[in-house]
């Protein structure tokens, strides 16, 4: 059976809680999603972008220095980081404003954590010429100042909100709140495999190249499937992306790394799959993080695009079924991955993305015999967005030292 | 809600206060993260029920996962025990409704299913089959929270509904002012008010909301 079914539920989970007046744009999205994936020019056109705009397909790296580190297993990257913009978010937003524009719709908006979808859809309608809002929290405005003004450079106006966390959530919630308003001729871009029918569906059809590349490229280097394929869990688009055409092969064992802050039982996480509940929240029924109220909880994670309380649909799914495992990784334990990747590989991954590289050593070093194991990791972005937050994790610079660069860059910023 | 009795309200909407309330604009969004830091439960809603529901019908509006999380058979036990008459749940559609709809019906509760201007004739039905009480019509494609001028489609709506339904027609988003209650009470049952009296409450105290209820009622019966 293909899930989800006409109604979007993915077993219990998914499903369309909004408010009436979206229903119709729903009903409208999902009818031109279905249509697109059959119209051959559509498919040509997507395949265009993603071949001479993203530079897909996006290498699979053997990485030998990595593989000396844990012990002989061999460790593939999926090298969604040379995408485009930096990470796989580019081929979600590409497939939706090829959608954007089918609909006669001539403005985007978007919610952003990390930035990195932001900057993909600002990108994409640069590409496309359409109006973009992208709404952000403050206090992720503050981490990932750098996409501000990515986002900013191309021609998006970046909206920080203020109110409940001030973080994804609530840069969700304002989205939805925009999209009410101007649905008409608004489209509303979801960044990941969550909110209402059709969103989880759909991205997950943009996003599945990144699983179907691998599976070909690790076949054609390897001779045989990986043992395991690992990628970060936010809302879940990397990992529902690189996980879909292995569904069907039961030999391979799924691993999402969902971020485990603090650590899972100190409560202070952003991990839902591994330590929340079912609920509603954002449109769809999937596990999330609230209180016996079942108001949403505040996480906890260093990685900004991990920081939220909930998580798409079908990895609720999975999670029930078994087909996929999910398990919390700490601030800390991403941090030392990230620096093992950077030194050993010379690849300065993306936060989110180290959150994998430091579930693949975990499981690796959970298995009997791991030295003839073979891993793919989905190095779903790059680190640039990051450096600030990883120079002062590892103490590279004082806090002294920041403050006098970012006055000297207040300086060479000003206009003469 | 004492100051709105005082001032004239014919049925009181009591909202249960949640974290994530996608259909509220920045009014209602501010005070409910107040409610919440203050403590607020979602079991208080039915200690302000039982309060004013002996004086004007009383429903409560409620997003979704709090009243799931407490039990729909439950909350709808409660809710009737309070005198409550019903609820209006804003990102609940019949489709994903039937534990809700189900419970409400056995406690003799009206569920309540907003349309809106972009809803289909076809869906209206089944929200007017699905419904007891009245229908909800929002006024505007949009959240809650003051605007200028009525919504021009929601006329329209009303008389689309009408079409498909005999319940009467709440019209509700945006209204503020004594003025537009009484345009929208030429062609609509109800008047719904929200972000507007609890934007009065946070200005000028009861005084104020029961001064906006009395200039909103009369308008209505102008
Ligand atoms: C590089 C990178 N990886 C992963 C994520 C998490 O999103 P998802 O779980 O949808 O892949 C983000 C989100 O911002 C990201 O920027």
């Amino acid at each position: 059976m293909t899930l989800p079914d006409a109604t979007g539920h993915f077993g219990p989970y998914g499903g369309r809680f909004v408010p009436e007046a979206l229903v119709a744009a729903l009903d409208e999205l999902g009818e031109a999603h279905r249509t697109s994936q059959q119209d051959p020019d559509f498919v040509a056109e997507l395949d265009r972008l993603l071949t001479t705009y993203a530079g897909r397909p996006t290498p699979l790296t053997d990485a030998r220095r990595l593989s000396e580190h844990v012990g002989g297993a061999r460790v593939l990257l999926k090298r969604e980081d040379l995408a485009h913009t930096g990470s796989h978010k580019i081929n979600n937003v590409l497939g939706q404003a090829l959608l954007t524009k089918r609909m006669g719709k001539k403005r985007v908006i978007a919610e952003t954590g990390a930035g990195q979808h932001g900057v993909a859809t600002a990108t994409a309608a640069a590409l496309f010429g359409f109006d973009c809002t992208v709404y952000m929290g403050e206090e992720d405005t503050r981490r990932q100042a750098l996409n501000v003004a990515r986002m900013r450079l191309l021609g998006a106006e970046v909206v920080p909100v203020s109110t409940g966390t001030k973080t994804l959530k609530d840069a969700t919630n304002e989205a939805f709140r925009d999209w009410v308003a101007n649905v008409e001729t608004t489209h509303y871009a979801i960044g990941s495999v969550v909110g209402p029918h059709p969103f989880p569906a759909m991205v997950r059809d943009f996003q599945r190249i990144i699983g179907v590349e691998a599976r070909q490229q690790c076949l054609d280097l390897v001779g045989r499937l990986p043992d395991a394929v690992v990628a970060c869990v936010g809302g879940g688009s990397n990992a529902m992306g690189i996980f879909h055409a292995f569904l069907p092969d039961a030999d391979v064992a799924l691993i999402g790394c969902e971020a485990g802050g603090d650590g899972v039982d100190t409560g202070r996480h952003a991990a839902p799959l591994t330590a929340g509940s079912p609920g509603v929240l954002h449109g769809a029924r999937s596990y999330l993080m609230q209180d016996e109220d079942g108001q949403t909880q505040t996480t906890t994670s260093i990685s900004a695009g991990l920081d939220y309380p909930g998580v798409g649909p079908e990895h609720a799914y999975l999670r029930d079924s078994g087909r996929a495992h999910y398990r919390g990784v700490t601030d800390a334990d991403a941090m030392a991955a990230l620096e093992v990747l950077a030194k050993k590989e010379g690849i300065l991954c993306a936060i989110e993305s180290a959150h994998a590289v430091a579930g693949a050593f975990q499981w690796l070093s959970e298995q009997a015999e791991s030295s003839d194991r073979v891993v793919v990791v989905s190095c779903s972005g790059r680190g640039d967005k990051d450096v600030d937050t990883a120079a002062r994790w590892f103490g590279l610079v004082t806090a002294e030292e920041v403050a006098e660069a970012e006055l000297v860059r207040a300086h060479e910023g000003e206009q003469p | 809600m004492l100051a709105m009795v005082e001032g004239g309200v014919d049925a009181i909407e009591v909202g249960v206060p949640y974290s994530d309330p996608g259909m509220d604009g920045p009014v209602i969004q501010v005070a409910v993260d107040a409610a919440l830091r203050g403590g607020s439960r979602v079991a208080h809603v039915f200690d302000a029920v039982r309060e004013v529901s002996p004086r004007v019908p009383t429903v409560v509006m409620g997003y979704w996962n709090p009243m799931e999380k407490y039990g729909p058979a439950r909350f709808a036990v409660d809710l009737k025990a309070a005198g409550g008459s019903g609820a209006i749940t804003p990102d609940l559609i019949p489709e994903e409704a039937q534990p809700w709809v189900d419970a409400a019906y056995a406690q003799e509760l009206a569920p309540v299913f907003l349309v809106a201007p972009s809803s289909t004739d076809e869906r209206i039905a089944t929200v007017g089959r699905t419904n007891r009480g009245f229908v909800y019509a929002t006024a505007v494609m949009g959240v809650t929270g003051a605007r200028s001028a009525v919504g021009s489609r929601a006329e329209e709506l009303v008389a689309r509904v009408r079409a498909q339904t005999d319940l009467p027609v709440g019209v509700g988003l945006g209204i503020s002012n004594g003025e537009q209650a009484a345009q929208v009470a030429g062609f609509a049952d109800a008047v719904i008010v929200g972000a507007a009296l609890v934007a009065a409450l946070r200005d000028g105290g009861p005084a104020r909301v029961r001064q906006l209820t009395e200039d909103l009622a009369a308008g209505v019966r102008r």
